[in-house]
């Protein structure tokens, strides 16, 4: 047993109102310099929609992530990428590379234009200006967000890869206009136990801190030889034109390590995001990608160790961890939402890199209205004689097979079970608030959740009404033992946030 | 006169150049180390020139060291009519190949503005380089036939004097002055290595072959004993 602690998150999509402040916060702290325009580090996306870049989920397009290939009946791992020689042979042209017509091409506007335009018959106008050319973009065909809020058409969501497995009807169903629903998802890095973009790199300069699990791209030794881009199933690894160097987000460690929360979640307007530490076991990795599709998500939740378990807290220490740590995983909100209370999922288990951000995924809307006595009632809920919100599973406008090919594997009973708890906790609580749901109908509803009065009202209590304290558990990482007497505080202080003294640009 | 200064005295300045200053932006400036890959702007052009370009250029590099390395062998191996004509016009082909990259390389870099402008100076005075070294070459080959085998009895002992530090310029002297001028270039560009891109040669990623997958790096190695990957 190889014990390590991972900073983790969860982002609690019922909460997400697509306000874009996390990528605002990002953006204006890491990616605001030449070459780094296009790059969201933190982006959201409407789903259904094809996302950023373009179709980042299709793996046949871009091969990202790991496949798994059956050897004498045992299951093994594989880089979907390329083998290693395949690396060297492709290092010429990585023919998987996005290019940066699937994100956008940045621009400004010629703003100068407005004050310094010659006397003239008509207003002057501020021409869009590419900020890799410098000359002007006549039409902008694409843009961050482009397809936010479904993008005004049908089009982009047409295109989402999770719709595989659909019938014609039920996408029709989708992009019906009185019934269109859609949902958001705040996408970072996944900060991936088994990476693809650190096991993509020919170089070796992406690595995983020990510590943390913060995984970094150590700006020195990367060469541009961009396979992490592709070998990053999420995309989440960007190709910074200008300096020839990849670059990703990185947590914000300088901030965690002075215990604040990554600038996303602290900026998050609707408190969907949680931060916290999780204990695996790293000697079982291998085993927890190497099983069918169907069970990922369960093997994943299995390698994830309980922090109460003195065996476990043991065995921590035998690997160095410390208590501080120990105790930062006790207390870890995400421990709870995902190995407790089994609630958050890992977005796309099927790419293997067993990421550590999890989702709550969001209620589906439902048809519903209001009846004559005042109660809200599902469309057909009482021919099944079911509470009015426990059989709204099936009523769903976004069918549960969308969510499962999203966050399961395509395991949709997975999927059931999260929706049922969420469903139980809701009608739990409005018998609390409200009182018009019968003892009866509660009891049935915790028992089809799998949960109990208890564990309601502590889930509750944490999507709703958390402090700031309880939202983030920021593992004290003793920088002032394990790095500060390393290096030079001088030296330190005039870092330009990529450890590097130096601005991140071209020089030769 | 000129002969010693471009033959002998130029080449040092050249080697001197590229370990000095190669070495010391590799512990000053190591963030400046990449192959400036512009794939991520332009790709469809980017295949049909660089491909080419670097499977040319490396292939017939190694042969020229090889024949450098171990002149007695490529002797040996040039002295069958058959594989010399073989070897000739692989080598021709492979010319060809180099300059039909490069030549793909610089329209493209002149023509797609997004590329061009990721371009520097140096950039262009190395591209240029690039493709008269290689067209000089192929000019070489095709004028002068045989190259393969009168490469290790003129070029290969002048290079192997200059390594002995006891520089010898009487075995090209006498050579026709296109041969002097891809002899010139050849030193031209290890001149230019440590200032340009061209730095990436010396990054190959060889130990990607068997590195492990995953990487991690600790900052104060913890626990008493185990293995650390």
């Amino acid at each position: 047993m190889d014990i390590r602690a991972q900073a983790s998150m969860v982002f609690h999509l019922d909460k997400c109102i697509g306000c874009h402040t996390c990528s605002l916060a990002c953006k204006n702290i890491w990616t605001d310099r030449k070459g780094a325009e296009y790059m969201w580090w933190n982006n959201v996306e409407t789903k259904p929609g094809t996302g950023y870049p373009t179709l980042w989920e299709d793996q046949d397009k871009y091969r990202g992530g790991w496949d798994v290939v059956n050897e004498g009946g045992q299951l093994r791992p594989k880089l979907k990428l390329q083998g290693r020689f395949g690396a060297l042979a492709n290092i010429f042209y990585n023919p998987y590379l996005p290019s940066v017509d699937d994100y956008y091409e940045p621009w400004t506007y010629d703003y100068a234009n407005l004050l310094d335009a010659p006397e003239s018959d008509d207003q002057p106008t501020a021409r869009a200006v590419s900020q890799i050319t410098g000359k002007y973009i006549d039409t902008i065909e694409a843009g961050p967000n482009w397809d936010d809020d479904l993008g005004g058409s049908t089009i982009y969501a047409a295109n989402d890869p999770n719709l595989a497995g659909l019938s014609e009807e039920e996408r029709a169903e989708l992009a019906e206009i009185q019934r269109v629903a859609f949902f958001y998802l705040p996408r970072i890095c996944n900060h991936c136990l088994n990476a693809g973009c650190v096991a993509a790199c020919p170089a070796g300069a992406i690595y995983k801190r020990g510590e943390d699990g913060i995984v970094l791209i150590s700006q020195e030794k990367c060469r541009g030889w961009r396979m992490c881009i592709s070998g990053c199933p999420y995309k989440k690894v960007y190709y910074n034109w200008h300096t020839g160097k990849s670059e990703k987000c990185i947590l914000c460690y300088p901030r965690v390590e002075s215990g604040q929360p990554p600038a996303c979640f602290h900026s998050c307007v609707g408190r969907i995001r949680y931060f916290g530490v999780l204990l695996y076991d790293a000697d079982r990795i291998t085993e927890a990608i190497s099983v069918p599709n169907q069970n990922l998500v369960e093997a994943h939740r299995s390698i994830i160790q309980d922090p109460f378990d003195p065996a476990i807290i043991r065995a921590a220490r035998d690997r160095g961890i410390s208590d501080a740590m120990i105790d930062a995983a006790q207390k870890s909100p995400v421990y709870k939402f995902v190995k407790l209370w089994k609630l958050g999922l890992p977005l796309h288990a099927e790419f293997r890199t067993l990421p550590m951000l999890f989702y709550v995924p969001p209620m589906l809307p439902v048809l519903a209205r209001v009846t004559r006595e005042g109660r809200y009632e599902v469309a057909g809920a009482a021919d099944n004689s079911l509470a009015p919100l426990l059989s709204s599973l099936d009523k769903a406008r976004v069918p549960i097979r969308y969510m499962a090919n999203l966050f399961a594997a395509g395991n949709e009973e997975i999927v059931a079970e999260v929706y049922r708890k969420l469903i139980a906790v809701r009608l739990y609580n409005r018998a609390q608030q409200v009182g018009d749901v019968s003892a009866d109908e509660m009891q049935r509803a915790l028992e089809t959740g799998r949960t109990t009065a208890e564990e309601a009202a502590a889930i509750f209590r944490l999507t709703s009404r958390p402090t700031y304290q309880e939202r983030f558990v920021i593992p004290p990482i003793h920088r002032e033992e394990a790095i500060a007497q390393t290096i030079d505080p001088y030296k330190e202080r005039s870092e330009t946030g990529f450890g590097l003294t130096e601005a991140p640009s071209r020089r030769w | 006169m000129l002969d010693t200064v471009l033959f002998v005295v130029f080449p040092y300045v050249a080697v001197a150049l590229a370990v000095a200053v190669g070495l010391l932006r590799y512990y000053k400036d190591r963030f400046s180390f990449s192959s400036q890959s512009s794939e991520f702007l332009e790709k469809r052009e980017l295949f049909w020139g660089s491909v080419p370009w670097h499977y040319g250029v490396v292939i017939i590099l190694i042969a020229h060291l090889l024949a450098f390395l171990f002149p007695g062998l490529w002797g040996a191996l040039v002295a069958d009519p058959i594989r010399l004509y073989t070897l000739e016009i692989i080598g021709l082909a492979l010319a060809l190949l180099t300059i039909v990259g490069m030549v793909m390389l610089i329209a493209r870099r002149i023509q797609r503005p997004r590329v061009f402008s990721v371009t520097t100076t140096l950039d262009w005075v190395l591209l240029v380089t690039l493709l008269a070294q290689v067209v000089l070459g192929f000019w070489v080959a095709l004028m002068f036939r045989w190259g393969s085998d009168w490469y290790i009895r003129t070029a290969v002992p002048w290079l192997r004097s200059l390594v002995l530090l006891q520089p010898d310029i009487r075995f090209i002297t006498a050579l026709p002055w296109i041969v002097k001028l891809h002899m010139l270039g050849g030193f031209v560009l290890v001149a230019l290595f440590p200032f340009t891109r061209l730095v990436h040669i010396f990054t190959v990623p060889v130990t990607y072959l068997w590195r492990p997958y995953q990487v991690v790096i600790w900052n104060r190695r913890p626990g008493p004993s185990g293995r650390r990957s």
